[in-house]
């Protein structure tokens, strides 16, 4: 009895063996010719660079380290908490990029993660947004692709530790997290609204960032959009989730998608930062209204927009309390020192410019990495609001001082618990930069 | 190397990333009138503006200012006439005058703001620009005489 139990256990793993690797397998596509640029229209390579713009690619397909690297040839290093991977060359070089892909190959690998060898790819390639767009787009982003110079270069070997480095393996993950397909409009909503959602779900990829991930790096299903920590910043949540005092609205988004700042919000900065500046800013405007009007019913602006008043005015009368009262608290003292020269604001609402703390996302998330990453770094005039900068404070505030400012923000500007250990996440943020931005001592 | 707009006119300076644009300013650019106060952004001497807006040059790094526009207090006005200006000289505000091109570029940006700025507003915006002669009186004095001069002038235009 046991031993035909055993066999029968045996047979059924051996049949689920083979069904996972009739699953598993995917045949190499024939190598092609480069296709001549000739053969593709303007029309659809200009097409094409719009759906590459909404897709970021040329952001994870350049390298940023070592002196940084020719657009789209790869080789972009990526810490995942596996090991660190590094992307693939896309440029239409034969030998090290997909020069020799033919566009049956390219549309397999956007929309089942699939290269054209018939290896499975990683999901940091995000085929899991890309499986939702259209033949169409994705046939116009191959055009696009495929007309751009062709750089030979080689990308370095990926840092995943045995046996994740094995790749079929990634075709298990897939069973448990993938569903492919395009995307099907929600008949409950409006062209405009589905559009965004297109855009977002699919080639624009946010919830990559925005939502968090599993142990098995998967983004969680249940908890869509509810922020998760990217590159050593807080990518906050976008759904009713966000915790900034005045909503999201339709227009403050598209302000911030579009220009890099939103007026009752702040700039975009950090990882965010080349999202407006390099990529949004260059696509047709009503592609960035469907994404905003999107994500506002994402995070219910709608239901919240009427406390937004209340809100607004609220932070303008803490942006006074730095003056008011006994003049002893030498913290308030330090932020006036440090970040009141700009940051100051009257009342009735902020001057676009002067960024308002209390209305800032930084101050109101769980943790105060983004506002450490900002006061470390600055802003450059190419990042949030074009033209503008924000000094680095890396060497003139110390982990203590920067604990004391954040502190003190917390406390007069939301109404929220204090952060804990602020001097020790002010040491560990600190650590993770690697470049120093200012040096006085040239 | 950095390209941006100085003073009105278009300039490249080729210097480590790191630079403080202050250095690059003062040593490379010789424009001499924007000082070195505390190093550290807490004082206000070397304030320029940045976009039209008051930037602590000392530790703004030069590389971050690729395509910006920015005005020291020599690119003011040609004449070193600015409504600002000519309120510092009628009011005689400065005393050793260290601190003064910081005070008048971030007054020019609080006006920018706040044209008819309250004693609070002033405070807020002007608290981060330390003066050791203690000039605030005359400080705040001449940012009354100038934003009135300033609305003036823009009735006049208007």
């Amino acid at each position: 009895m046991i031993k035909r139990l055993l066999a029968g256990a045996a047979a059924i793993g051996a049949i689920g063996g083979l069904g996972f690797l009739y699953y598993a397998w995917y045949p190499p596509i024939e190598p092609v010719e480069p296709p001549a640029p000739g053969s593709f229209s303007a029309e659809q390579i200009e097409r094409g660079r719009i759906v590459a713009a909404e897709g970021y690619c040329a952001e994870c397909h350049t390298r940023t380290d070592m002196g940084g690297g020719p657009e789209l040839a790869g080789d972009y290093k990526m810490d995942t908490p596996f090991g660190a991977i590094y992307s693939s060359n896309i440029t239409p070089d034969v030998q090290t990029g997909i020069g020799n892909w033919s566009e049956e190959a390219f549309q397999r690998a956007m929309h089942l993660g699939v290269s054209r060898k018939g290896v499975h790819l990683i999901p940091a390639f995000p085929f899991d947004h890309f499986t939702k767009m259209t033949n169409q787009d994705v046939s116009d982003l191959y055009a696009y692709l495929m007309t751009r110079p062709a750089v030979h270069m080689t990308r370095r070997a990926n840092e995943l530790p045995f046996p994740l480095s094995l790749r079929i393996l990634q075709a298990g993950w897939k069973l448990l997290y993938f569903s492919p397909g395009v995307y099907k409009p929600d008949p409950r909503h409006d062209a405009l609204w589905n559009r965004g959602a297109y855009l977002s779900e699919g080639n624009a990829h946010c919830g990559a960032c925005h939502t968090p991930r599993d142990f098995m790096g998967a983004e969680k299903k249940s908890a869509p959009y509810d922020g998760a920590v990217v590159d050593n910043w807080i990518a906050p949540p976008l759904n009713e989730h966000n915790p900034t005092p005045t909503t999201w609205t339709e227009d403050e988004l598209f302000q911030y998608l579009r220009f890099g700042v939103a007026p009752l919000h702040g700039p975009a900065g950090g990882p965010m930062s080349p999202v407006p500046h390099r990529f949004l800013s260059t696509v047709p405007e009503e592609d960035v209204h469907a994404i905003a009007h999107y994500f506002a019913d994402v995070g219910h602006a709608a239901e919240r927009e009427k406390h937004d008043k209340a809100a607004l005015a609220r932070a303008m009368e803490q942006s006074k309390t730095d003056l008011i009262g006994p003049s002893v608290d030498p913290d308030a003292k330090l932020y006036q020192g440090a970040c009141a020269a700009c940051h100051y604001n009257a009342a009735p609402s902020p001057v676009l410019g002067r960024p308002d703390l209390a209305l800032n996302n930084a101050l109101w998330l769980s943790e105060p990495t983004n506002l450490y990453q900002v006061m470390l770094h600055g802003l450059t005039a190419e990042e949030g609001q074009t033209g503008v900068a924000m000094p680095s404070f890396y060497n003139a505030l110390s982990d203590q001082d920067m604990a004391r400012i954040a502190a003190y923000l917390r406390r007069t500007r939301t109404t929220l618990p204090p952060w804990t250990d602020l001097e020790k996440k002010a040491a560990a943020v600190r650590k993770t930069v690697t470049t120093i931005p200012v040096n006085s001592s040239h | 190397m950095v390209k941006f707009k100085l003073n009105g006119r278009d300039v490249s300076v080729d210097v480590p990333d790191d630079t403080p644009l202050l250095w690059a300013l003062r040593d490379d650019l010789d424009l001499t009138g924007t000082k070195f106060g505390c190093g550290v952004g807490q004082c206000g001497a070397c304030t320029v503006l940045v976009g039209g807006r008051a930037t602590r040059s000392c530790i703004t790094p030069l590389s971050s200012l690729e395509g910006a526009d920015v005005t020291t207090i020599e690119g003011l006005d040609p004449n070193g006439k600015h409504a600002v200006q000519e309120a510092w000289k009628d009011i005689q505000v400065p005393q050793c005058g260290y601190c003064q091109s910081g005070q008048i570029m971030q007054a020019v940006s609080l006006l920018k703001d706040y044209p008819d700025p309250t004693d609070e507003e002033i405070d807020g915006v002007m608290g981060g620009s330390l003066c050791r002669c203690m000039t605030y009186v005359r400080i705040r004095k001449a940012i009354k005489k100038a934003a009135a001069a300033l609305r003036k002038e823009e009735a006049s235009n208007g």
